[in-house]
């Protein structure tokens, strides 16, 4: 059972990121995006990370991609793809440098011990994975905080129109 | 375990029956209750009280024939309403209709999981609903289906935060993300009278998740005809507004879960019981489309972003505080 899940969200992962590459239409692009983050959810799953698997389809396919969706189709209208593939000239570093990835990849793994364990009691739960993360990584978790909150007041004073001083705009604001 | 499957799979072949059954009736109610409040009778032709109704709606819409527009993205506008479909059904895996009974000499529960991140599923596959509002209006290669496309997604991305929000109240009391705990909790009292506020956000917020009245601006017919799925027809039609009929069950499913006791109730069996309040949040769901006229684009906006989320921020801490 759990092979066979791990070999049908592998697969789809796969399939997924080729997608992501070969597709000539941007959406089809994010599309592809959301079938290897869907397809990592099962792998945590196999993985016995239920809490993990859940927030990653919260918070990857359900806001993310959506984001992606959301600026392709705002700033992409749709044209036939008829310009010439860019990346012509880069398959040549591409390949032996992804193999150099794959190779170190899997020594990693390899030197990994392999003898499987059992899983502690309430393993991959939201209480368990609450309790490591507002104990043993407390600060961490605050840093990253403090790192997105930067982030939303750096994306609000970019958005903000420069010839406008702060205040609310006339008319409340974009449509959409 | 090859019992444990097929009562599995039995349950889900019962539940997607009645669901299926459920929005089907759904939609004649809200035809019959519309007609009331507007002082005619609704439909009344097809059997008795226009009780076949619904089956002959489902027969003309599967017999015709199923086109797409030029220009569209054919995978994408087929996969949008598959998907929509598929996410509003896979909610009910998680929703506790009642606790365990004695069927057949098995104990059977009345749910198909009970997982301990159940909220969040739940929660999750919501926000995956978007897509097949998103894609839906991009493939149909339609100006009025964008933008219809992203007035619902953006609306219904806003207002999962303060669903999610208000609901993280009720799970503060209970202590659990597991929709049976949450129900077992609130054997002694309901949700609703711990945590009003949480519940008028939750309210609020459902309304606006199920693009309905008075916040169905992704359909406002005088602006964008019909939004995503103006050009959908068909079986592809049916089954978007299986997806829109069903969210409606859903949220009232997860108020009565979450706020008014699930299960819980006197003198009649617990799985009535159940039914009794999703239908009434049905009910207020109907007769609110009847009564309150559609507001503008900002003021959902507003409503959402400047009045739901804070309140529900507010409404958390104070909770969280409370009980500590």
């Amino acid at each position: 059972m759990e092979v066979f899940l791990f070999a049908v969200g592998a697969a789809l992962s796969l399939a997924g990121g080729l997608g992501v590459v070969a597709a000539r239409q941007p959406v089809h692009s994010a599309l592809s995006l959301l079938v290897v983050l869907g397809s990592l959810a099962i792998l945590y799953l196999t993985l016995a990370a239920e809490f993990l698997a859940v927030l990653q389809v919260i918070v990857y396919a359900g806001a993310i991609v959506v984001l992606f969706l959301f600026v392709i189709m705002l700033l992409h209208t749709r044209t036939p793809e008829s310009r010439p593939s860019r990346v012509g000239g880069q398959w040549a570093l591409a390949v032996p440098l992804g193999l150099a990835l794959w190779a170190g990849l899997s020594a990693a793994v390899w030197g990994l011990p392999g003898a499987r364990r059992d899983l502690p009691q309430g393993f991959g739960t939201t209480e368990s994975v609450g309790r490591e993360l507002f104990g043993k990584f407390l600060l961490p978790f605050e840093v990253a905080s403090l790192l997105l909150l930067v982030g939303i007041v750096a994306a609000v004073v970019l958005g903000s129109s420069p010839t406008t001083p702060a205040g609310p705009r006339p008319g409340g604001g974009d449509q959409a | 375990m090859t019992a444990v499957v097929v009562e599995a799979l039995l349950k889900s072949a019962v539940l997607l029956f009645v669901l299926l059954t459920a929005t089907a009736y759904e939609v004649l109610l809200e035809r019959k209750l519309l007609g009331r409040f507007q002082v005619r009778y609704g439909p009344n032709r097809v059997g008795p009280w226009g009780l076949l109704q619904p089956l002959a709606d489902g027969i003309k819409l599967l017999t015709k024939e199923d086109f797409a527009p030029a220009g569209a993205d054919r995978v994408v506008y087929v996969a949008a309403p598959v998907l929509l479909m598929t996410v509003a059904l896979f909610v009910y895996a998680v929703i506790p209709f009642g606790p365990e009974v004695e069927l057949f000499g098995r104990r059977v529960t009345l749910y198909l999981a009970d997982v301990n991140t159940a909220l969040l599923l739940v929660l999750g596959a919501s926000s995956l609903g978007v897509y097949g509002l998103i894609l839906g209006g991009w493939s149909s290669n339609s100006k009025y289906s964008l933008l219809g496309g992203l007035r619902s997604s953006a609306q219904v991305i806003s207002y999962e935060l303060s669903l999610a929000l208000a609901v993280l109240a009720v799970v503060l009391e209970a202590g659990s993300l597991s929709l049976v705990r949450i129900v077992q909790a609130q054997e002694q009292g309901w949700f609703v009278l711990r945590q009003p506020v949480a519940f008028l956000v939750f309210f609020l917020s459902a309304l606006a998740e199920t693009n309905r009245a008075p916040f169905d601006l992704p359909e406002a017919e005088q602006e964008l005809v019909a939004g995503y799925q103006t050009e959908y027809g068909g079986f592809k039609f049916v089954m978007f507004y299986i997806a829109e009929y069903l969210a409606m069950i859903t949220q009232g499913a997860l108020a009565a879960t979450l706020f008014l006791g699930g299960w819980h109730g006197p003198l009649l069996p617990p799985v009535v019981w159940f039914v009794l309040k999703v239908l009434l949040f049905v009910v207020v769901l109907i007769w609110i489309r009847a009564t309150v006229p559609r507001v503008r684009y900002d003021q959902l906006m507003g409503l959402g972003w400047k009045v739901l989320i804070p309140v529900a921020l507010l409404n958390l801490l104070v909770s969280a505080v409370l009980l500590l």
